[in-house]
């Protein structure tokens, strides 16, 4: 009963780190209906970053994940830049921006390979102060709290902000029909930049998040994440915010239960997809998906 | 207010609207009547800015507009009111009126959502309904007040009545007259020739992308070419 407990908490630790990756992925979906396959290695060069400025500029972390987020930002502005706005008055934007997403994934996996070395890094020891606390036989930590509650604040603020801020409903207004906010006065290529910048950040965060949780960073860690994302977005219904979150929690969720249920780690991802097809069969359209079936 | 100047606009190698040139006098009402695709909306895009000009000017109060991007064309006060309508399905009524307001200071918002509501009260009742749930003639008026809220110098109308009841046709048509009457400036795209030369000062005919007529309304009204192609036989009865 403990071990399921404890289970039930790693799940939602790693679930909440997915949600927040599976956020600034949905997003750009959600606004531009195209998935920028770069978003892993973002989530890559975010994480290892923040090793850089801890570990080589001494800075605190504190900082770090911060200065690691921005940075992660600025990268969305270079994709979105040199992948996507040049191709956006072709016919076929939505496949040639994949591809050419897919380009600069491996440029900046490249990048992070030739910037960071190909061993797997951590942050020096003390990075964060963790405290083991033992609640009813589960062990949680400062750490594991910390990366929750972070990934949770994100969240909320996210949300918040695109339901209320101007700029939030701008941003919506863009994902509902582009020539409507054209012509209500929306600057739409500023926007589109500025949703790939927050799309981004998000994704370096969770990069950070996750090497401060796995306590190692490596640059081929957006691998392990890339697909499982892309899993989440699906399972919480494309282009869906809450639905994302949730996704993520799902799938964290049902990882850490297979593990806990078989005894072995090998069933992990195959069983976490197989979920995925199993709601997509009950729900087609995902967990929060707006039921809108596209037109070919 | 509005003057346009040669105006050549073109889709790939298909040119919809070739050498136009119309005017819109300060708190005029005008409008380009003709078939379908004879490059009335196309027109009107190009003064909103969404599809470029390939050839010739467009001036705004003297001034040069031709390059000018469709969001700074809205700051300038020209606002576009779209052919269907294009509300904001997923987001509320009060967002979209919201929205209409985008390019304005924000501590004016709320006083002219006031206002637009005490003019059109379903958009009241409806406050927090999301726009896709409200039927095509309360759309048609939110897109209206919408319009409306971004304080138009310039209102371009698009195809307004199309497909809607006659009941609710009537209704936008009192909507032009009064705005008409309180000075505002419109430019109006109809394929009901009859109804726009009934509100407009002045029209311009289009047909396969060219002017072919231009007058005052009333000439208009009463030119038996017009009658025969636009207007049918109904207009010998009194109106």
């Amino acid at each position: 009963m403990n071990l399921l407990a404890q289970q039930l908490v790693n799940g939602l630790f790693i679930g909440s780190v997915y949600g927040l990756f599976a956020v600034g992925y949905t997003l750009v979906f959600g606004v531009l209906d195209i998935l920028n396959l770069a978003h892993a290695a973002v989530f890559t060069l975010g994480g290892l970053s923040a090793v850089w400025l801890v570990q080589a500029a001494g800075m605190s972390i504190w900082l770090a994940f911060p200065l690691a987020t921005l940075l992660a930002g600025g990268l969305g502005l270079l994709i979105n830049a040199a992948a996507f706005a040049p191709l956006r008055r072709r016919a076929d934007s939505q496949f040639s921006g994949l591809i050419s997403s897919i380009a600069m994934a491996i440029i900046f996996d490249a990048a992070a390979l030739g910037l960071f070395g190909a061993r797997s890094v951590r942050f020096p020891p003390g990075t964060v102060k963790v405290h083991v606390w033992q609640i009813a036989g589960v062990t949680i930590t400062s750490l594991q709290v910390g990366i929750v509650l972070v990934a949770t604040l994100l969240m909320l603020i996210l949300t918040l902000f695109l339901q209320r801020s101007r700029t939030g409903k701008a941003i919506r207004t863009v994902a509902e029909n582009e020539r409507a906010a054209m012509l209500l006065g929306v600057n739409v290529s500023g926007i589109i930049a500025f949703t790939f910048f927050i799309s981004s950040a998000l994704g370096g965060a969770a990069g950070v998040l996750y090497g401060l949780y796995f306590d190692s960073l490596a640059p081929d860690m957006g691998r392990a994440i890339e697909l499982k994302g892309l899993a989440v977005i699906i399972l919480g219904g494309m282009g869906s915010i809450p639905g994302a979150i949730l996704g993520g929690l799902a799938f964290g969720l049902s990882e850490v239960l297979t593990v806990a249920v078989s005894g072995t780690s090998n069933l992990r991802d195959a069983v976490a997809f197989t979920v995925l097809f199993a709601i997509l069969l009950l729900r087609p359209s995902g967990l929060l998906g707006r039921g809108k079936l596209r037109e070919a | 207010m509005l003057e346009v100047h040669d105006l050549t606009v073109s889709y790939g190698p298909i040119e919809a609207v070739r050498e136009v040139s119309f005017r819109v006098e300060a708190g005029a009402v005008v409008s380009l009547v003709g078939p379908n695709g004879a490059g009335k909306t196309t027109a009107l895009n190009a003064v909103s800015g969404v599809i470029p000009a390939r050839r010739g000017r467009i001036l705004f109060e003297g001034r040069d507009i031709t390059r000018m991007s469709p969001h700074q064309r809205v700051s300038e006060g020209i606002v576009q009111i779209p052919e269907g309508r294009l509300v904001l399905a997923g987001m509320t009524v009060r967002e979209n009126l919201e929205m209409g307001a985008y390019r304005r200071p924000r501590p004016e918002i709320a006083a002219s959502i006031d206002r637009m509501e005490a003019r059109f009260p379903i958009l009241r009742e409806r406050s927090g309904a999301l726009a896709g749930t409200l039927s095509g003639g309360e759309q048609q008026m939110l897109a209206i007040a919408r319009g409306l809220m971004a304080k138009p110098r310039l209102l371009l109308l698009d195809e307004p009545s199309l497909g809607l009841a006659p009941l609710i046709v009537r209704l936008i048509f009192e909507i032009i007259r009064e705005l008409q009457a309180g000075g505002q400036t419109i430019l109006l795209v109809e394929q009901n020739a009859r109804q726009a030369l009934a509100v407009s000062s002045h029209a311009y005919v289009m047909e396969n992308g060219k002017v072919v007529l231009e007058g005052p309304a009333e000439s208009l009204t009463s030119d038996p070419a017009v009658i025969s192609s636009y207007l049918g036989q109904a207009i010998s009865s009194p109106t």
